[in-house]
């Protein structure tokens, strides 16, 4: 079986010198595939999702994009590498407006980038009609999706998604997981950590069920979704 | 006639030295802000690095008076501006390297550096006094007058005068242009818009693959500009002498303050309110209230809120309002 | 190093560089030094009670201490009787009404609403105002009429002077109260900047109010806690003992007058060192560093951290208070002018951090080897400056300019101190246990 596309392998590691919070933990995310990260609070999903973007130590394991071991490289330098990160907050900027938020995303492109915007505003219609408004200013969803956006704009080849949906109400929850789909569909992989299980175990498909720092439950969002024991641990039966 | 004569007064004595004074204040404060904004701390050596600007200017005035350079009718020191500018750039940069840029990678929390910059501050200020002294300097030269006191009576043939320095006129023209200038490189450029994201959002910013130190660099780039022309500016219109320029501090951060540290529109505004407080509380009325009001009602005494060497008080008491009522300071709007 | 032999030690080498100073400039050089070494002590004290324990940055220092050299004024000159006749109760009373609206401002602000609110604040302000400035403004006149080449003020109380030492305590804490009120709990900075404010405006009232302070004319010959040199000189036992030691009379009575003054101050930083020590040891003293270190935890845990620190804020500038009415009385005057903040707000900073901020026994051998430097920081310039220009010729005007500007020589080592000290070493000589 060929590599998956991004896979952080058997990592184990914590914060600077703290304890491990990772025990062998695996992520992985193939091409053109959603997986998603959920667990019980407290199981180490964020912190899975940042080893994987190098804004935590490892002490053992291996974070692996496109085959290429990319352990010793920054955050930043994994952006320029094709690595999206949406934050879970102070992911905009609020005081600046929705289109210098996405001129920022495209910081480290030199080349033209009004085609990757054009797409963007046709991907979420409403930040073209709020383009010049502060981004502070927009709603809990509207802010995620220029959180997204900005994420979108340096044409990442994997987005990664912190708890995109926290805080939000329930029907923007189900918009911004369409948006997500639609994403998907551009052909960019996207790993997301969830609070919202049941509902992101349904778009999913890989999903990887977390407890205490290691890998519980890994497997399609079908077959989790189906598993007895993952309901009635915390699916809620 | 009287209330043109009222009208005249006000404008020579409160209106024209308040804008000139608001205008060289705003500039400074515009400083203070731009470093809270980036650096995140309060830049406790801001009036000695305007000191430092003004000093160099005024060696390079001296060096092109001596060559026979002039500006015609303008102050020489506006030739020499770059240079001082120039220099200030060097210093602000050099300082940032061997002081600021140890603490920034320790991450030091924003007091540590306020004590920082407060040895920053010592230094400077000996360094002033060291080349260029401690006495008085007056370095405006050309034309000191756009319109006299005694031509505009002769022209219009009123009571009062109204004097316009050329000094006053070129503080409102210079700090227009350098503001102007300065939103038009926070808003419309790259670098100015990374500097507000920065601002805004560092781990964000970092994210997008702005560089910090980039920024860094480049706010104490406009921090030079901004010192050494507001320290020039007043330095024209009054005169240079170290201490009073540390003495400024005080009016400057309340301009800051008032208008939300951080924020240069407010800083602007902040400016003028500190400026204009302190000229009106500070200006004995009698004058314009003797053409306002009839004979019996004319005042006797000189209807001054308070004495002139109480103009810092006015500043102090705004500022404590403020503290207390309105903390984030009294303009909205974005920060940086 | 452990503490129990590094704080003698240090303390050790302070006493050595006095006696050296005394050796090679003089006894009377070295109590000078001795006798403001333990002012600037009780200074950095203070500072450190502030910085040290609760992390607060006050750089309004030289308010506090001028404050307190008023005090001292205010305590030990005689009272002009014919000012007080003249306008004194005018003056006061023109200060009550002033104090009233104030008050009643506060009063109509805290328990009116809307507009009612506003109308009668306008009322009382603006009318309180001008009613304060017609009665106080006469009675000042009246009061600056009298005899102003040597009085022109109200005078004090024609107290001990001693008594003005507690009493600018006071004055100082009422004023750090104010400040503490508006802007503690919020940012830090904001109370730098605030303190920075207060401190130049006290100087600024100092200057200008005649009828307080004699303002730029100086308050001069306040009475002393310790004889007069000519007295001493004039007491035939004194001369005997003096001269039983071997020494002249001139030189015998300067120094008793020093050592005099010397062991009053150290009386006064002794007190205070043990207060300090035992309220840094005290339950109390550890709220203040938990809430310190880590300000929303001990707000968490349900201390009200803005009281603390106003307390402790006040205590601060009330020991700087202390100090600076002892100052005054050893000036012997009180001289507006001579207020700088880089002398008496930057330099007790450099003072705290140098000797060891959170560490009363740092604060205070901060205070004596700073006050050492920036005594001998001049000369040794000016000495560096002639070798510096010494092959130049004499008369250039790099020459002349170099050796001029060994005087601002202070600023920039004092500087290069401070920012040394912050990067390698910012717990201090004597850090915090």
């Amino acid at each position: 079986m060929a590599e998956p596309f991004l896979i952080g392998d058997k990592m184990t590691g914590g914060y600077g010198a703290g304890p491990d919070i990772l025990h062998d933990c695996t992520i992985a995310v193939e091409r053109g595939e959603i997986a998603v990260i959920v667990g019980p609070n407290g199981a180490g999903k964020s912190t899975a999702m940042k080893a994987l973007f190098g804004m935590l130590h490892l002490n053992g394991g291996a974070v692996r994009l496109d085959g290429e071991t990319i352990d010793a490289l920054s955050p930043q330098e994994r952006v320029v590498k094709g690595m999206g990160f949406v934050p879970q907050t102070a992911n905009i900027f609020t005081s600046m407006t929705v289109e210098e938020n996405l001129e920022m995303g495209a910081f480290i492109r030199s080349d033209d980038f009004s085609d990757t915007m054009t797409q963007i505003y046709d991907l979420f219609p409403i930040l073209k009609e709020k383009r010049n408004q502060a981004a502070g200013e927009l709603s809990g969803g509207q802010r995620q999706q220029v959180a997204v956006g900005r994420a979108l704009m340096t044409q990442p080849k994997v987005l990664m998604l912190d708890e995109p949906t926290a805080g939000v109400s329930p029907i923007v929850m189900d918009e911004l997981f369409d948006r997500i789909i639609e994403v998907a569909r551009t052909g960019i992989p996207i790993l997301m950590v969830e609070q919202n299980a049941r509902q992101a175990l349904e778009i999913a498909d890989k999903g990887f069920v977390l407890v205490q720092g290691r890998n519980a439950h890994t497997g399609t969002g079908k077959e989790l979704l189906a598993d007895a024991d993952v309901r009635r641990s915390f699916l809620g039966g | 006639m009287d209330f043109l004569n009222a009208l005249v007064a006000l404008a020579n004595f409160v209106i024209v030295p308040g804008l000139a004074y608001g205008a060289q204040l705003a500039i400074g404060a515009l400083g203070v802000t731009l470093i809270y904004g980036i650096l995140r701390f309060s830049n406790f050596a801001h009036g000695d690095t305007m000191a430092f600007g003004t000093m160099a200017t005024i060696l390079a005035t001296w060096g092109m008076q001596s060559y026979g350079i002039s500006f015609g009718p303008l102050p020489t020191a506006l030739l020499a501006l770059p240079f001082g500018i120039a220099a200030t750039a060097l210093m602000l940069l050099g300082t940032d390297r061997v002081v600021y840029r140890f603490y920034r990678a320790q991450k030091a929390k924003p007091v540590i550096l306020v004590i920082v910059s407060m040895g920053v501050m010592f230094i400077m200020n000996g360094v002033v006094r060291f080349i260029i002294g401690v006495r008085d300097i007056r370095f405006a030269d050309g034309e000191r007058f756009i319109i006299s006191a005694r031509d505009f009576k002769e022209m219009t043939g009123l009571r009062e005068g109204l004097a316009i320095k050329t000094t006053q006129a070129i503080t409102v023209v210079v700090a227009f242009v350098v503001v102007a200038a300065l939103f038009y490189f926070l808003n419309r450029t790259r670098t100015g818009k990374s500097m507000r994201a920065f601002s805004d959002n560092e781990d964000l910013a970092l994210l997008s693959g702005i560089n910090p130190e980039h920024v860094v660099r480049v706010t104490w780039l406009i921090v030079a500009a901004l010192a050494t022309v507001a320290g020039v500016l007043y330095g024209l219109d009054k005169s240079f002498k170290a201490f009073t320029y540390f003495q400024l501090l005080l009016p400057i951060f309340a301009s800051a303050v008032v208008g939300g540290l951080g924020n240069p529109l407010g800083a602007i505004g902040g400016g003028f309110v500190i400026a204009f407080s302190e000229v009106t509380i500070t200006y004995a009325w009698k004058k314009v209230a003797v053409y306002l009001l009839p004979e019996q009602l004319e005042p006797t005494g000189l209807v001054q809120l308070l004495s002139t060497d109480y103009k810092f008080a006015v500043s102090f008491a705004i500022l404590v309002v403020v503290l207390l009522f309105k903390p984030t300071g009294l303009f909205k709007g974005q920060s940086l | 190093m452990s503490d129990a032999v590094k704080t003698p030690l240090y303390f050790a080498c302070v006493v050595l560089l006095i006696v050296g100073t005394g050796i090679v400039q003089g006894w009377n050089s070295a109590l000078l030094i001795l006798n403001m070494g333990l002012i600037s002590a009780i200074m950095s004290l203070g500072v450190n009670l502030q910085w040290g324990f609760a992390g607060l940055f006050n750089i309004g220092i030289m308010g506090f201490v001028a404050l307190g050299g008023l005090a001292a004024v205010l305590t030990a000159m005689p009272p002009v009787t014919e000012a007080w006749a003249a306008g004194g109760l005018r003056v006061l009373s023109g200060l009550a009404i002033g104090a009233a609206t104030v008050i009643g401002a506060i009063f109509a602000y805290r328990h009116l609403a809307g507009r009612t609110r506003t109308g009668i604040l306008l009322v009382l302000l603006i009318g309180g105002f001008f009613l304060f400035r017609a009665v106080f403004d006469a009675g000042v006149a009246a009061v600056e009429a009298v005899n102003p080449a040597s009085t022109g003020y109200l005078g004090g109380l024609g107290l001990p002077v001693i008594i003005g030492w507690p009493l600018g305590g006071v004055i100082a804490a009422g004023a750090a109260w104010i400040i503490g009120k508006a802007a503690l709990g919020l940012r830090s900075d904001y109370l730098a900047i605030a303190t920075l404010g207060i401190a130049e405006i006290v100087i600024n009232i100092m200057k200008n109010e005649d009828w307080l302070s004699r303002g730029v004319k100086n308050v001069i010959g306040l009475p002393r806690p310790v004889p007069l040199e000519v007295d001493l000189q004039a007491d035939p036992g004194f001369v005997a003992q003096a001269a039983d030691l071997g020494l002249d009379p001139v030189l015998a009575s300067t120094l008793y007058v020093k050592l005099a003054y010397g062991a009053l101050f150290a009386i006064v930083l002794v007190i205070l060192l043990w207060l300090a020590q035992k309220a840094l040891n005290s339950p109390w003293g550890r709220m203040m560093r938990a809430i310190r270190d880590n300000e929303v935890a001990a707000e968490a845990m349900g201390k009200d951290v803005t009281a603390r620190h106003l307390q402790v804020f006040i205590l601060g500038s009330a020991i700087c208070g202390i100090a600076g009415a002892m100052m005054t009385t050893l000036d012997g005057q009180l001289t507006p002018t001579s207020y700088q903040p880089l002398r008496f707000t930057f330099l007790v900073w450099v003072m705290v951090i140098v000797g060891g901020s959170g560490n009363n026994f740092g604060a205070v051998l901060g205070g004596f080897v700073i006050w050492w430097l920036w005594v001998q920081v001049e000369p040794i310039g000016l000495a560096l400056m002639n070798l510096i220009t010494m092959g130049m010729a004499d008369g250039s005007f790099l020459k002349q300019h170099l050796i001029e500007a060994a005087a601002h020589m202070r600023l920039l080592t004092m500087g290069t101190i401070l920012l040394l000290v912050l990067r390698f070493s910012p717990r201090g000589l004597l850090p915090q246990r």
